[in-house]
């Protein structure tokens, strides 16, 4: 069944940036175009994540081409929910950028890029098809160091460089994964590439092609080792773009994790899900670490992304419905979380004129709304009680000890309270302390369009934590399709494609007849 | 062939990796070049190497002819070829104006952002 619905997310936004890059650049037509398109965007999220909540899934066969052999796109209850949640943040960073943004970057690509930006996102979530994800992946890619160079300074350039390389290196390995993948299984569908390794003996033979794509997402996530190049180029270009990274890519890399370990390689399950614990627990450690070596508001927010990401994939690793459900929890309150903390830090940037926190302070007396605005995200990602992160953090840890993972389960308690401790030092030294020459310092006005979004977060945030039973229940129904990989591929293969696969490997393993004997 | 093709693409990743390893900074993209060439070799090896006629359907036939060469790796291939163009085209741009910034070619010189 054809739903022609799912392709809006991606198209609409490509539509508003040709639209955006013909029209002329002034910098209040491109503002016009770029909100419009991403409130259309929005819309369309918040429609496909209505159905698909009832559905359960939503299948597109581009082209009218059957699966295995057109590209298909599927939304299944993951999908919806990130592509719901990436268009929120593309909706507040755009409103947010109207006057946070310098006109001359707002009349020069801003809005076209990160509606590329967000529509590759989009299609990331949706495309059913690995050689797609890639393709959507490099889109995604050049927007994205085209947004991180866009101000042409110094630290941009050097920053911008660092994330392109790395960034290059891993699309090598995810390229190389699928050559050698296709190179074994014949086709590049997910559907079909899940339903024949579940029927044949070639399961070990993709274990080559499961490491070079783990890498490669890791690169994309911020996974331990992998990490280096996102405390060393996110905190450069402008807050809002660094607002708009923060909160999207490299949950994109976490996503694909998520959907490739739990439909495509399921064969060494153990290896893969023990690997991935360790870098789970690494990474959470490194970034909290890491974070308290800085004294700079965006950077220690940068860093703490990667602290988080590690939350995320271990909910991965410990592979039970609830655990799961909890990564997905903890996925769509962190991108809420980080993007409203990057756009405060974004407001905290234009009223200093820096966000290094020795000169900054005095923001309680002279902001106090401000104040309020940074405490409740700042609590959540700390995992305080009644707020978003509670629930996140409490539902992982509970999952672990139930689990008898009881190292986990502290390093992840250790983990919540050394983040506690960097956000106290952010509020008091932007917030509390008295600022270096009070006097001197002109505090910029900062204008509602600026303010609204942060507040619309914020909202999101006291309401999924006074009502977590909602979004809660969502990611358990999507965590258990995730485990029921079978769902995914009657939902994208035909009826007839599969008892033919079935049939012909049952065949071919009853006889023991390898597969060049056969006809 | 496949084994020539293997050697070759072992060869060039490991120049490339060599490349990047090095301290300087052009080096360094000619070293990613290098690397996402040999990948593009990877693919259409992996996808195999058919000794045979181009996948068309000849005029009047229901069928095709075995042996066939399969499109498909082909396809992927010309798609990487493109995207790695653009990507190298962009780093390269990106290079000038990050070695002009720095004022350095050295890699050493580029931890002010860390």
């Amino acid at each position: 069944m054809n739903q022609n619905l799912i392709i809006l997310p991606v198209i609409l936004p490509f539509i508003g940036a040709l639209i955006g890059l013909l029209a002329p650049k002034s910098p209040n037509t491109q503002t016009r175009i770029g909100i419009a398109t991403f409130a259309a965007t929005f819309a369309a999220s918040i429609a496909i994540l209505l159905k698909v909540n009832t559905a359960g899934h939503l299948t597109l066969l581009l082209g009218g081409w059957e699966a295995p052999f057109g590209i298909s796109f599927v939304v299944d209850r993951l999908a919806g929910l990130m592509v719901a949640v990436s268009c929120l943040v593309g909706l507040a960073v755009a409103i947010f950028s109207k006057d946070d943004l310098e006109s001359s970057l707002r009349s020069n690509w801003f809005y076209p890029l990160s509606l590329f930006l967000v529509g590759a996102v989009n299609g990331s979530f949706i495309t059913g098809d690995l050689f797609n994800l890639y393709v959507w992946f490099e889109i995604m890619l050049i927007s994205s160091f085209a947004l991180m160079t866009v101000g042409n300074t110094k630290s941009q350039f050097e920053g911008g460089f660092k994330y392109v390389a790395i960034n290059l290196i891993a699309s090598a390995f995810f390229l190389a994964g699928l050559g050698l993948l296709y190179g074994k299984m014949g086709t590049l569908n997910m559907a079909d590439i899940a339903l024949k390794l579940s029927v044949s003996p070639a399961g070990p033979l993709v274990n080559s092609s499961s490491a070079l794509l783990l890498v490669a997402f890791s690169v994309k996530a911020g996974l331990f080792p992998f990490f280096f190049w996102l405390p060393a180029s996110y905190h450069t270009p402008p807050s809002a773009i660094t607002a708009l990274f923060g909160g999207l890519l490299t949950k994109v890399g976490v996503y694909a994790i998520m959907r490739n370990y739990t439909l495509i390689f399921t064969q060494e399950a153990d290896f893969i899900r023990g690997t991935i614990l360790a870098l789970s627990l690494a990474t959470m450690l490194v970034g909290v670490f890491g974070a308290t070596s800085h004294f700079d508001m965006k950077r220690i927010l940068c860093f703490h992304i990667i602290s988080q990401i590690g939350y995320m994939t271990l909910g991965l690793a410990l592979f039970t419905q609830l655990a799961i459900a909890s990564a997905i929890f903890y996925t769509a309150h962190h991108i809420i979380v980080k993007t409203n903390l990057l756009l405060i830090a974004g407001i905290v940037q234009k009223k200093f004129g820096t966000n290094d926190l020795s000169k900054t302070g005095s923001l309680l007396k002279k902001a106090p709304w401000l104040a309020i605005l940074f405490l409740i995200p700042c609590l959540s990602l700390g995992g305080i009680p009644p707020l978003s992160g509670f629930w996140a953090k409490y539902s992982l840890v509970k999952e672990a000890l139930s689990l008898e993972y009881y190292l986990t389960a502290g390093l992840a308690l250790i983990v919540g309270v050394m983040t506690l401790y960097s956000m106290t030092k952010i509020w008091s030294e932007v917030f509390w302390k008295k600022a270096p020459e009070e006097e001197k310092i002109t505090f910029n006005k900062t204008t509602w369009n600026s303010y609204l979004p942060v507040g619309m977060f914020c909202l999101l945030t006291v309401f999924i934590g006074l009502n977590p039973q909602i979004l809660f229940t969502y990611a358990e129904a999507a965590a258990d399709q995730l485990l029921r990989p079978n769902q995914y591929i009657e939902a994208v293969l035909s009826t007839e494609y599969i008892d033919t696969i079935r049939k012909a490997s049952f065949a071919a393993n009853t006889l023991n007849i390898s597969e060049n004997d056969l006809p | 062939m496949e084994l020539i093709n293997a050697i070759i693409v072992g060869f060039a990743v490991a120049t490339g990796v060599y490349c990047i390893l090095r301290r300087s900074l052009l080096r360094f993209v000619i070293g990613i070049a290098l690397i996402s060439q040999s990948i593009n070799l990877l693919v259409f090896t992996a996808g195999g190497l058919t000794k045979g006629d181009s996948p068309f359907i000849e005029y009047g036939k229901k069928t095709i002819e075995q042996p066939f060469a399969d499109p498909l790796p082909q396809a992927l291939v010309l798609t990487a070829i493109v995207i790695g163009f653009g990507l190298l085209v962009f780093t390269l741009a990106l290079a000038q104006r990050a070695i002009a910034s720095v004022g350095s070619d050295d890699i050493e010189n580029f931890r002010n952002t860390d």
